[in-house]
């Protein structure tokens, strides 16, 4: 979830909502003018407050800008769990924003290799490079969509989703290649509920790992659209169970009503479980 | 830090505070704070004020802090911000906050 970084009552806050991943924004939420003060907020929110076991992400402002690295100082020494850098076109970005990264946490004390990276991928260059960048830092937990400036990119708008077909397809497999996560782009209509439903189910079905989002109430039906089915988690168990008990047999061929149970039916179904356990 | 200028930082808004530094030749730090948890909370909120300029070698300064809940943390980043505006400075010492 998206927090703007400029704002103390909603940075107190963030941790109440069961969000899985809090995101303080030093990006677009925050006026050029109040980078600064922005920057030296979320560092004390980082340093103070607890939001318990939550993954803590901090989007700094791109590195071309000038304002990226005096961002990274901050937030790396602060602790940030991962960094997620805006406007990723190549792996030359992404390596120059590790090797900054690793510079502070040498000079700070902190192990290198500490902090995690996200890339967002917002251009066209950016989807066509989407598995250089998503290979290009072992600090890379996912890569995801920045759809405003993607389709800006493409002379196009926001519609029914047709527009961004191609990048999200390009970033799911590229970070599949990679093994990390693939998240999707905000939907910015926090009142159009059918629409943000439709979206959420249609990025499932491709097989995002999540999405971003920009307001508490998108939480619930994100989380449950991405909760897994009774029947199908009983399948899942049967499954896992079946396994279970050829191993126990010392047999290395399990089956489950006749059918025999493959490398990819077993990953499916461990992965429903987990995906039914971290969505509550 | 040497201020040369005002320094504003923050917003009225709740669980902000929104503090304004006035650089001063001699006479210290003075403090004038208005908060709408002046009651409970005043001495503390001045506390934090006073000891986060004092991290950031400012000996004298005139500072004016409306205070609208905000927590410690947050005083402590609208002063930090406030001093940096005032000293118009970018000089940022992040291992030392």
């Amino acid at each position: 979830m998206f927090v703007p970084g400029n704002n103390p009552g909603m940075i107190k806050d963030s941790g109440i909502y069961g969000a899985d991943s809090i995101m303080f924004d030093l990006e677009d939420s925050v006026a050029v003018t109040e980078k600064d003060a922005a920057r030296f907020l979320v560092y004390q929110a980082l340093r103070t407050l607890s939001f318990g076991a939550k993954e803590i992400v901090v989007r700094i402002n791109d590195l071309a800008s000038g304002l990226g690295r005096l961002d990274l100082e901050a937030v790396v020494r602060a602790g940030v769990h991962v960094v997620r850098l805006p406007k990723t076109d190549s792996a030359a970005d992404v390596v120059e924003c590790e090797n900054e990264i690793a510079r502070i946490e040498a000079e700070s004390g902190i192990p290198v290799g500490t902090t995690g990276m996200m890339a967002a991928i917002e251009s066209a260059s950016g989807v066509l490079n989407a598995k250089e960048i998503a290979c290009a830092s072992n600090r890379l937990i996912g890569i995801a969509l920045g759809a405003e400036d993607y389709v800006t990119d493409l002379k196009t708008t926001r519609s029914d989703g047709t527009e961004l077909l191609f990048a999200r397809c390009m970033i799911l497999n590229a970070a599949r290649a990679a093994g990390i996560d693939a998240l999707d782009t905000v939907f910015a209509d926090v009142n159009d509920e059918e629409g943000f439903l439709e979206e959420v189910l249609l990025i499932k079905k491709l097989g995002f790992d999540g999405k971003s989002i920009i307001n508490p109430r998108q939480i619930e039906p994100l989380h449950k659209a991405f909760r897994p089915g009774e029947s199908d988690l009983e399948k899942a168990r049967a499954i896992m169970d079946a396994i279970a008990e050829a191993e126990a047999r010392g047999s290395g061929v399990a089956s489950l009503n006749g059918r025999m149970i493959d490398r990819p039916v077993v990953l499916r179904a461990q992965r429903m479980l987990d995906l039914a356990e971290i969505s509550g | 830090m040497k201020l040369v200028q005002t320094g504003i930082a923050g917003t009225v808004e709740s669980s902000d505070i929104m503090v304004t530094l006035e650089p001063k030749e001699s006479g210290g730090i003075t403090v004038s704070l208005a908060s709408s948890v002046m009651q409970q909370f005043g001495r503390q909120i001045e506390y934090v004020i006073r000891e986060t300029l004092a991290e950031l070698g400012v000996a004298h300064a005139s500072v004016d802090a409306v205070d609208k809940g905000a927590l410690d943390c947050t005083v402590r980043a609208r002063v930090y911000a406030a001093v940096y505006r005032a000293a118009s400075s970018e000089a940022y010492d992040w291992g030392a906050m």
